[in-house]
């Protein structure tokens, strides 16, 4: 009999862990909007008479689709473009201006702009962060003669900084890395 | 009744007719809690009323016996008095085991044989107490990985999982404390959450025939057991502390147990583990450092005809992921390829920083079993378990201090198991056992759930027969029937479902639509047999032939089905597929052993075939604004696992003995005909260990162990565009690591402290001569280097 009393209780301890569970089985998850998502970059190229916009727009993030790169036209050549940098992320409404929150921490990030692949320009930086090193939210684009190739905008968060302006030196993590097919005429 | 069992032993003895009689009976009289052996203890063959007294080491021989079933009565001061059937058909070697002596049972129980294997006709392997206890301060999977046929997945030196004849995570089913763990097993980087102090000797079974734990093994079982309480008035306990070099930190387990003679007991068990970053032989790696708490108590009335049980086990770690291994995009990836050292490499530190895991896992369990006269056994328990796991990864702003995984598993299981062996050669051990289990992903994360929230319900029936037919044959047949229901809710990109076409396939799963994800509700139900088939035939001269078979299937985890998008402590996108079917694999395993004078050896190959084998692979890269990520796919293909694992000891003299282990698998994906990614590559190891001193108090061992390079690996490289170099680079993310070659050496000194108290220090130090080393296995080999060398110290007290 004494086991018939361990087996009740053994029981009675089921049906109280059992009972005491919290299911929410009804109750429909909440979507995760990710916060830290950057969807589009905007770079606008601005000189007298000309002006250029670079699109590189990612809505589904790390899905399938690849960002879609737009370039609203070519560059003058032997020009100074004023480069401003835009940072959004656009699954939110109104869009989140992600470029504030890089000016904020601007010790923590840097922009680089890139030249490659025959492209005959140079850029510099406009701006620099609370300790005198590069950020480049705001650069200069120096067109040379007519020709094309690739401009990159790398946005690294936690960088080495200062660093001599490749990004090897500067190592840290990408945020943003997107290439442009550049014609200079 | 006493007095009935009696007379049925007298009589049984006089069946013995004259025939052939010079056959020996060799026997070995060991304590059935702790297999020490009993000295001193009174067999006697019925019928003809010859008696013996068992030696120092419990043994005893009977001569000119004849073929026919002899029943002996074994007698102990300190144990009940217990009879044993042998059959006779040669010369015979049995082992005896006997209960400590209960004053208020007044039956004694006669059965024919007591179940110690879990199955009869697939080699097991066991850790023993001593080794445990030497490896106090590692993991489990580093433990499991001083076997034959057992090595290591890992994320580093703190993250590591068993890797069972090829086979890791949901293939390999875990049991500690007869409690089946449920601890997100799935992910290559989810260690199994178990301090190995907790048990008394750790088993694997290299196959899924054990069916009463599960059906879904395909790579094995491990099976973690405490220590049996003895029935009698004792307080005794433990503490070991150990300091390691590397790491510049120890480990501190101690526990206490008391029983008493009337069957209650009660044990308490803690371990501490605190280290800083471990360090390379030539760099710290940055960020590597660990902690770990544990507590366990198990409590309860251990009658030999009925018990009960309680248990309650807590266990939290706190894991450092090498810093120098997080990374952007693929970029990053080429960068940290090529460069011979991390990264990021900072001074030594004791903290933990981000990336880093923290993982927190609960079990409790009831469980009790009653003898039945005349038939057997039958158990039954509940158990509880919630794991809660944290992932904290590098993030920006005011998400700094934000997990990125936040995952919730909550499990409760009951399992009703009865045996039947009332004849004396045969045996049946069946059994139901039914689970539900919730996975609950907190949305503050800010990050889209790796996993799913979803609903699991089990249910699960097993039968397995035995069969002694002969004292050199045994046969053994099993079935096994699991039913499984998953509820899942799960967001998907909305152009992930379309680029997959689910949204042709499954439109009636949709529940719901938000901005560019979708919710969806998929309910699958999976059925899986699964059946085991065996033999063992006791050749004599101490050989032993078995043969086993298993079938199992597996029905796919929630990671393989549901994972979709950036698995940020990965770097890569990983993407699962809802259409998967269940794993079905058939092994075929044969083991030959054989004791020959100072020689023991043991053969083991196996073969293993996989139909849809689940397997993840990278498969290209995606682009995104944050530049390209490595995409790695699950797929189904089939699969041929084929292998060799051979173990032999030698004592070279009666202070020294030589240990050899082999271990070699081969996996081909037969579908595309070409190798399976991560195969363990093979392994030699060779020891030497004497003792020395009276009665061997001073043990010195040194082992070498050689890992040879794996040849046989899929090229999975894929080129990436790096527009600084304004070129595709090739990104070599398959070629395996050199071989490499570790020596190490272990030392240790036993001494008394009088009044019961034992005391022993240990010397042991790992990779000895500080060589450099990748391991094919270790996720994070593309960033640096394995651990370099470590010096142990230990002091282990017994009182």
């Amino acid at each position: 009999m004494k086991l018939f009393k361990y087996a009740c209780i053994f029981s009675i301890v089921i049906l109280g862990f059992t009972s005491c569970s919290n299911n929410d089985d009804d109750a429909t998850p909440q979507v995760v909007n990710e916060e830290e998502i950057i969807t589009t970059l905007n770079v606008s190229l601005t000189a007298e008479g000309s002006f250029v916009m670079l699109t590189s727009r990612d809505l589904d993030g790390d899905g399938p689709n690849p960002p879609e790169v737009t370039v609203s036209g070519n560059l003058l050549a032997n020009t100074t473009y004023v480069g401003i940098l835009e940072v959004l992320n656009e699954t939110e409404d109104p869009a989140e201006d992600i470029t504030l929150e890089v000016l904020e921490e601007d010790e923590e990030h840097q922009f680089f702009h890139l030249v490659g692949g025959g492209l005959n320009a140079t850029t510099s930086y406009g701006d620099f962060d609370d300790n005198g090193n590069p950020l480049g939210v705001n650069f200069a684009l120096d067109t040379g003669d007519a020709s094309s190739g690739t401009l990159t905008i790398v946005l690294r968060h936690e960088p080495n900084k200062p660093n001599d302006g490749t990004l090897e030196d500067a190592g840290g993590e990408t945020d943003i890395r997107a290439d442009f097919n550049i014609t200079i005429e | 009744m006493r007095f009935i069992c009696m007379l049925s032993l007298m009589l049984s003895g006089y069946w013995a007719m004259a025939q052939t009689c010079d056959y020996t009976l060799n026997g070995t009289v060991i304590d059935l809690h702790d297999g020490s052996p009993l000295s001193g203890a009174t067999v006697i063959v019925a019928g003809t009323e010859e008696a013996v007294l068992t030696d120092l080491d419990g043994t005893f021989s009977f001569e000119t016996l004849c073929e026919e079933t002899y029943s002996l009565q074994i007698s102990h001061p300190e144990c009940a008095t217990r009879g044993f059937s042998v059959r006779m058909t040669g010369n015979t070697e049995r082992t005896f085991r006997l209960e400590h002596h209960l004053e208020s049972l007044d039956e004694v129980m006669v059965t024919a044989r007591v179940y110690r294997t879990k199955v009869e006709t697939l080699a097991e392997n066991t850790i023993e107490l001593e080794t445990i206890e030497g490896q106090s301060n590692a993991s489990l999977g580093d433990v499991l990985n001083t076997l034959s046929g057992v090595s290591t997945l890992t994320t580093g030196n703190a993250v590591v999982k068993p890797v069972i004849n090829g086979l890791h995570s949901s293939r390999v089913t875990i049991i500690n404390n007869g409690v089946r763990m449920e601890d997100q097993e799935w992910g290559a980087e989810h260690a199994p959450n178990i301090d190995v102090n907790t048990a008394n000797s750790i088993s694997v079974l290299k196959g899924a025939s054990a069916l009463q734990y599960s059906g879904d093994a395909i790579g094995g079982i491990v099976i973690s057991e405490p220590k049996a309480m003895p029935i009698k008035d004792s307080l005794f306990g433990k503490t070991i502390a150990s300091f390691s070099s590397n790491g510049r930190g120890g480990s501190l387990t101690s526990q206490l147990t008391k029983s008493s003679g009337d069957g209650w007991f009660a044990s308490l068990q803690g371990s501490l583990k605190r280290y800083g970053d471990f360090e390379a032989p030539d760099y710290v790696l940055s960020n590597t450092g660990l902690s770990e708490q544990a507590v366990s108590f198990r409590g309860g009335l251990n009658k030999i005809s009925y018990g009960l049980e309680g248990y309650y086990s807590f266990f939290a770690s706190k894991l450092g992921i090498l810093r120098a291994s997080h990374l952007g995009g693929a970029s990053d990836q080429v960068t940290a390829i090529e460069s011979d050292v991390p990264q990021i490499i900072e001074p030594f530190t004791y903290e933990i920083d981000r990336p880093r895991q923290e993982v927190t896992h609960h079990t409790a369990r009831l469980s009790g079993f009653k003898q039945l006269e005349g038939f057997g056994k039958i158990d039954a328990q509940y158990n509880f378990q919630y794991n809660q796991r944290f992932e904290f990864d590098i993030r920006r702003g005011d998400d700094a201090n934000k997990p990125s995984v936040d995952l919730q598993l909550t499990t409760h299981r009951a399992d009703v198991n009865m045996l039947w062996n009332e004849p004396q050669d045969m045996s049946v051990k069946a059994g139901i056992t039914g689970m539900w289990q919730n996975n609950f992903a907190d949305p503050n994360t800010g990050v889209r759930r790796l996993i799913p929230d979803y609903d699991e319900y089990n249910l699960g029936v097993y039968a397995i027969g035995e069969y002694e037919a002969s004292t050199q044959w045994t046969f053994e047949l099993g079935g096994r029937f699991d039913y499984t229901f998953m509820d899942v809710d799960k967001f998907y990109r909305t152009s992930f479902w379309e680029a997959r076409g689910y949204d042709e396939e499954f439109p009636d799963l949709v529940v719901g639509e938000f901005g560019n994800q979708i919710l969806t509700n998929p309910q699958l139900t999976f059925n899986n047999v699964s059946a085991t088939a065996g033999a063992a035939y006791r050749i004599g001269n101490g050989m032993s032939l078995l043969a086993n078979y298993a079938f199992a299937s597996r029905a796919p985890n929630p990671s393989e089905l549901f994972s979709e998008g950036l698995h940020h402590s990965a770097s890569r996108i990983e993407l699962g597929d809802l259409r998967f079917n269940s794993e079905q694999a058939q092994k075929i395993t044969l083991t030959f052993q054989r004791t020959a004078g100072r020689l023991t050896f043991s053969v083991n190959p196996y073969a293993n075939f996989i139909e849809d084998f689940i397997l993840i692979e990278p498969t290209g890269i995606q682009q995104t604004l944050r530049g390209n990520f490595q995409v790695w796919e699950y797929r189904q293909t089939a699969a041929r696992l084929l292998g060799l694992d051979l173990d032999a000891q030698v004592a070279v003299s009666n202070w020294l003995d030589y240990q050899f282990q082999f271990s070699l698998v081969k996996g081909t994906d037969t579908d595309l005909d070409r190798p399976l990614i991560n195969m363990p590559p093979a392994r030699l190891r060779n020891g030497l260990s004497g003792s020395f001193l009276k009665n061997n108090k001073l043990r010195l061992g040194l082992q070498s162990e050689y890992v040879f390079r794996q040849n046989e690996f899929p090229n999975n490289n894929f080129e990436v565009f790096l527009p600084e170099q304004e070129s595709n680079v090739l990104v070599d993310i398959s070629t395996p690591p050199d071989a490499y070659h570790l020596i190490h050496f272990n030392g240790s000194y036993a001494f008394s402290m009088g009044a019961g108290t034992t005391g022993e220090v240990g010397l042991d130090v790992t990779n000895l001569f500080n060589t450099e080393y990748r391991d094919y296995l270790n996720r994070l080999r593309y960033y640096a280097d394995d651990q370099g060398r470590n010096v142990l110290l230990s002091l282990k007290i017994n009182y």
